[in-house]
């Protein structure tokens, strides 16, 4: 059986079903709105799972599901070279979301990484620690931050109101998803001219792993003809 | 899979290590976290494993023994002291290499005040001895020239201490000193700043900014904006000096060699002097430690990728015909960090490693 895991809900579920669904291939949840099992129709041997969006590239990696819809982002994030386990199939086009780097916008004298670098250095001399940045992302930014060569940070853990973090005084940067950067300049904050980390968007994956018989490449062959990808 | 522990090359090295007048020491598994974040920065949370302990906070699986060994010498040490260790340590793997995230690790570091050179032979000389035979090629450099280099660069104090800070990321490193020399332009939003600058009053551009938030405070931006506009106006660094560290870091000859063409260099870069002669002073003192000069590979660039830890001395043992595989040895000087943990006490210090599992590896194939 060719298993489809799909967020369990909110926006990303329902677009991922409105994607689906007008191609022909409808997703559903079976029984109650709290069951976290579904069908798929119009396609032979294929199953739905819903999953919570943050699992589905592990579940991916591992092989227990062989299909997923998830962010770019995510897939990055929390596998370790997910190219060698994980293949994209298919952007879906929505989802959009960049992953940023911000600093208070009143730090005229920063615009881009090669300022956050020096302003980093300045500030470990002036206040005696790291310059903090408030992030979820810690390997995509920290690899980010290693290839442009900024030192003298520390990544501090946030897992939501991330852009609070540096009224708090709890991080003097943040590095986050931002879709319109409306929250970023609501809370005096802005991006750094190349502090562009990742373009995420919703997207398909196909597990590289996991239990490939040939029932479930005759319906991935089906899926895809049906999806047109 | 429990991997076999390569007992006898442990044995071995340990009664070598202590043969010559090491004493062996331990150290936890369970390292504080903040001590090593604090040397390393961000990095090493790539490279360490991490977890919490709900008395001690953040702790570390030990990446190496040096740390450990430092803060026991400082404790209590006499001087000079030798130490040998043998244990596991721990290495997170990010990329899929192949490479092992535990291994065995039998180290050797001295302590000592005086002569430099003879210390830095002690050491060097002594892995020699152990991995004789064994087929390795070793490579040796020196992070005192290209700080002596970088030093020596006539431009202003914040441009050299810029370089200096990003001497172990070559590729930043070439970045600065490309913008430094004139060959790459200032990024297009700096030339707008410092336009706005030249026009208006700094306290101007700022008020403008935006509303004052976080713990970087407004006089920080200022002085820092004052930094830019006299950095704007200082000349670029002659070309001359870039080519001779472009030619310094290519460097790649036998070390008498590379002590001739370097003394070449000087001639143009006499800031170099005091460092080629503690470099000539420690071919000297390898020599006279019986070590074969001529079998020796030094590297212009040697080092400068390791974590940024050892600042003099720097040597490696590799097996030429692996070359997939890491050092089987690696050293070098590091009183930096010494002064950085002793807070200002000065503890001169070199020492290395021996990975026993790669050469029992070597053995068997």
């Amino acid at each position: 059986m060719l298993k489809l895991g799909v967020p369990s809900k909110g926006r990303l579920m329902d677009k991922t079903f409105d994607w689906f669904g007008a191609r022909g291939v409808g997703l559903k949840r079976t029984g109650s709105e709290r069951e976290y099992a579904g069908a798929v129709e119009g396609v032979e041997g294929c199953e739905l799972h819903l999953l919570s969006a943050g699992e589905i590239p592990a579940a991916l990696a591992d092989g227990r599901i062989h299909l997923g819809v998830t962010g770019t982002d995510l897939v990055r994030e929390k596998i370790a070279g997910w190219e060698q386990r994980i293949e994209e199939l298919e952007p879906l086009g929505f989802g959009q979301a960049n992953l940023i780097i911000a600093v208070p916008a009143c730090w005229a004298d920063v615009d881009t990484l090669d300022d956050l670098d020096a302003a980093a250095a300045a500030f470990r001399a002036t206040h005696g620690h790291r310059l903090r940045i408030a992030t979820k992302y810690h390997r995509l930014i920290r690899e980010f931050l290693r290839q442009n060569g900024v030192a003298d940070y520390a990544l501090v853990d946030s897992q939501g109101a991330t852009e609070g973090t540096v009224k708090n005084e709890t991080a003097e940067a943040v590095a986050d998803i931002t879709s319109s950067g409306e929250t970023l300049r609501a809370n005096h904050l802005k991006i750094l001219a190349d502090g562009l980390v990742h373009r995420s968007q919703a997207t398909l994956f196909r597990a590289r792993g996991g239990d490939w018989g040939e029932a479930e490449r005759a319906s991935l062959a089906a899926l895809k003809g049906k999806l047109g990808i | 899979m429990l991997k076999e522990v390569p007992r006898e090359e442990v044995t071995r090295l340990i009664t070598l290590f202590e043969a010559a007048g090491a004493v062996r020491v331990g150290a936890d598994v369970l390292q504080p976290a903040d001590t090593l974040l604090d040397l390393y920065g961000e990095e090493i949370r790539a490279r360490a494993y991490v977890t919490t302990d709900p008395l001690r906070g953040e702790l570390m699986l030990r990446p190496d023994f040096t740390v450990p060994v430092v803060q026991a010498h400082m404790a209590q040490g006499q001087e000079p002291a030798r130490y040998c260790y043998a244990g596991t340590v721990f290495r997170m793997q990010e990329e899929d290499t192949g490479r092992p995230s535990e291994f065995e690790q039998v180290g050797f570091e001295l302590f000592d005040r005086g002569d430099r050179a003879r210390a830095d032979a002690e050491v060097f000389s002594l892995m020699s001895q152990c991995l004789e035979g064994r087929g390795l090629r070793a490579a040796i450099g020196d992070i005192g020239l290209l700080s002596a280099a970088v030093a020596g660069l006539s431009t202003s104090e914040k441009r050299r201490a810029a370089l200096m800070r990003h001497l172990w990321r070559p590729r930043r490193f070439k970045a600065l000193l490309d913008r430094f020399g004139g060959r790459t332009k200032v990024p297009a939003s700096r030339a707008a700043l410092l336009a706005r600058l030249a026009e208006e009053s700094a306290e101007k551009v700022l008020a403008g900014a935006g509303v004052e938030i976080g713990k970087r405070r407004p006089e920080e931006v200022l002085a820092r904006m004052a930094a830019l506009q006299a950095d704007a106006a200082e000349p670029p660094i002659p070309e001359a000096e870039l080519e001779l560290l472009d030619d310094l870091l290519a460097v790649r000859a036998s070390p008498v060699d590379a002590l001739e063409h370097l003394r070449d260099l000087a001639v143009d870069m006499p800031g170099l002097g005091p460092a080629l002669d503690t470099f000539a002073a420690r071919l000297d003192a390898l020599a006279d430690a019986g070590v074969e000069l001529e079998a020796l590979a030094f590297e212009g660039s040697f080092g400068r990728t390791l974590l940024e830890y050892y600042d003099g001395f720097v040597f490696g043992f590799f097996a030429p015909q692996r070359p997939d595989l890491p050092a089987v040895a690696s050293g070098g000087r590091y009183d930096a960090l010494c002064r950085v943990l002793g807070q200002g006490r000065e503890i001169p210090a070199v020492g290395a490693v021996i990975r026993p599992a790669l050469l029992a590896e070597l053995e068997g194939a």
